[in-house]
């Protein structure tokens, strides 16, 4: 995390001096950051941010949920303290345990060692690497979907929301104040002490800049937790950056699920999507690119189509794959590599999810060929599959080239369909692909 | 020797292979979207379902079952950079 220029540390607007009731007896007791300028080194936060944890009272004792980033933690004491005594406190939720969540945590079980700890079951392995040679210590619980912890009169129940950014991500609910404790998800950065949705200024686009960075890279584990948490319907939505929202809180879920849909999610049906990306600086892998697509839409049920990627801006291009079945990237090898434009994209596409889809690399080269092994490891490392062992054609593509590149695009549009034939090779093929 | 083969369902492949094969050795290679984290049975990352053969794997070593129950993995999931095809036909896609 970076922190704005020394000197000129910014205090933090509207900071509440103790905890702030958010609920009956639910204490907000965070901390105000109005220093961080960069995130997780995933994106700027021109305002700074909040780490919010809160105090939930009941009658048989306290819930903390969540803690702070440990700079921070000196704040979030002195609020705690505010509002309950460490004697009191009988759980310690970790919704997350991202050290901007779990920073205090070391401490506050120094200060607290009777009360027991939740967490997802994933997250036991981060808590067991925070905690060190204390884990046996304490006494840790895992929790997921149908799990609850009694406070006597109140019940937290607590709801297992994997992937939104890390494994471990849960959710916590109050049920008898319809109040949903969701760490990261729903989250801003944006650092206002005045808290609630309805009294800060204008955090729309941080609320929505946040979901770009963070959790657009998860779309699907999105939706898999908006499925689950929609029903509960709550009055109040706690996340753990950025202001409280209870105005509408539906309005916040129908936001994620619009964000969480494809961009393109028009038009094309029941069709599946290929596109064909490609460089060329002299017409061969171009010329490739053309029998690919020519193939490939011979397959009822797919539409192809057909990029140069000098010729487009990458963002349209990065919604365009977030939203394809499969792609196909065509490049020549310059310079013992893949052409730079193509790397351009590449690294782009860790801001959505391209997990499972289908992927696949051609090119033409003049002696070594590197570039499409390259890519395609990228792809590999974007966790696509790829059914077909790339396409190299050295300088022009021949007559017999071009067909086995129809062929290519034949093939890859029929594993998108499922009509691809099954194949069964031996070892000793595996290795010379 | 005996044989044993192993599909993946998601690149529509099959691999004949020597028996005490692990997934990870051939996932890759086939480019199946399987894909490796720590490569040592730690962090979960290579979760696989198992659509068929389920009893042709090498039973789960100690710290297998434990990355699995964190996952709160299904009962016919497994970690591919932990389990061999024993022998028969498996059948596997990305978990
Ligand atoms: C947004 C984000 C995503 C992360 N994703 C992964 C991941 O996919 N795999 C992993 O092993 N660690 C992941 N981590 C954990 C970091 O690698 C880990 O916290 C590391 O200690 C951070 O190092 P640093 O202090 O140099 O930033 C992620 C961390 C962040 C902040
Ligand atoms: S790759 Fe980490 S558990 Fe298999
Ligand atoms: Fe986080
Ligand atoms: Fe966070």
């Amino acid at each position: 995390m970076t922190a704005a220029v020394p000197g000129s540390a910014p205090t933090p607007a509207f900071a509440p001096a103790g905890p702030v009731e958010i609920a009956p007896g639910v204490q907000w007791i965070g901390a105000l950051d109005p220093v961080l300028r960069s995130f997780d080194a995933l994106m700027k936060t021109a305002g700074g941010t909040s780490y919010n944890a809160y105090a939930v009272r009941g009658a048989a004792g306290v819930a903390i949920i969540d803690t702070v980033d440990a700079d921070y933690a000196d704040e979030f004491f002195a609020r705690l303290e505010a509002c309950a005594r460490y004697d009191e406190i009988k759980v310690i939720v970790l919704n997350h345990l991202e050290p901007d969540h779990s920073g205090a945590l070391p401490e506050l079980l120094r200060r607290a060692p009777g009360a027991r700890v939740q967490c997802s079951p994933r997250g036991l392995q981060t808590l067991r690497a925070l905690l060190g040679a204390d884990f046996a210590k304490y006494d840790i619980a895992p929790v997921t979907t149908g799990h609850s912890a009694d406070l006597g009169d109140r019940v937290l129940d607590f709801y297992n929301t994997p992937n939104v950014h890390w494994p471990d991500t849960q959710c916590t609910w109050l049920g008898d104040a319809r109040l949903l404790f969701t760490c990261d998800l729903f989250g801003s950065h944006y650092c206002d002490g005045r808290l609630f949705d309805d009294l800060v200024g204008d955090f729309r686009f941080s609320f929505e800049h946040y979901y770009d960075r963070l959790m657009r890279p998860f779309r699907s584990s999105v939706v898999a937790a908006l499925d689950l948490l929609e029903p509960l319907d709550p009055a109040m939505i706690a996340p753990s950056h950025g202001p409280v929202l209870r105005t509408e809180p539906a309005r916040y879920l129908r936001q994620y699920r619009r964000l969480s849909e494809p961009r393109h999610s028009f038009g094309t049906g029941t069709d599946k999507t290929l596109a064909i990306l490609y460089v060329s600086a002299h017409g061969a892998t171009a010329r490739m690119a053309q029998a690919v697509l020519d193939g490939a839409a011979e397959e009822p049920g797919v539409r192809v189509s057909l990029f140069d990627l000098e010729g487009g801006e990458l963002s349209p291009f990065v919604d365009l794959i977030e939203h394809a079945d499969g792609i196909v990237i065509g490049t020549p090898t310059i310079n013992n590599d893949a052409a730079r434009a193509v790397w351009e994209l590449l690294a782009k596409l860790v801001d959505i999810e391209t997990r499972g889809k289908l992927g696949a690399v051609f090119g033409s080269f003049g002696w070594s060929g590197e570039a499409v092994r390259n890519v395609e490891a990228r792809l590999q490392g974007l966790q696509m599959r790829l059914p077909e062992p790339g396409l190299k054609v050295k300088l022009h593509p021949s007559e017999a080239q071009l067909e086995d590149a129809r062929d290519f695009g034949r093939r890859l549009a029929a594993h998108l369909t499922g009509r691809a034939a099954p194949r069964e090779i031996g070892l000793t093929e595996l290795a010379a692909r | 020797m005996e044989k044993a083969t192993l599909t993946f369902t998601d690149v529509s492949i099959t691999v004949n292979v020597p028996p005490g094969t692990r997934i990870i050795e051939m996932s890759e290679k086939v480019g199946s979207g399987i894909t490796y984290g720590c490569r040592e049975g730690d962090c979960g990352t290579c979760l696989t379902h198992v659509v068929e053969g389920a009893e042709n794997l090498s039973e789960p070593t100690a710290l297998e079952l434990r990355v699995l129950q964190e996952n709160l993995a299904g009962k016919d999931d497994r970690l591919a950079c932990q389990c061999r095809v024993m022998g028969g036909a498996v059948k596997v896609h990305p978990g």
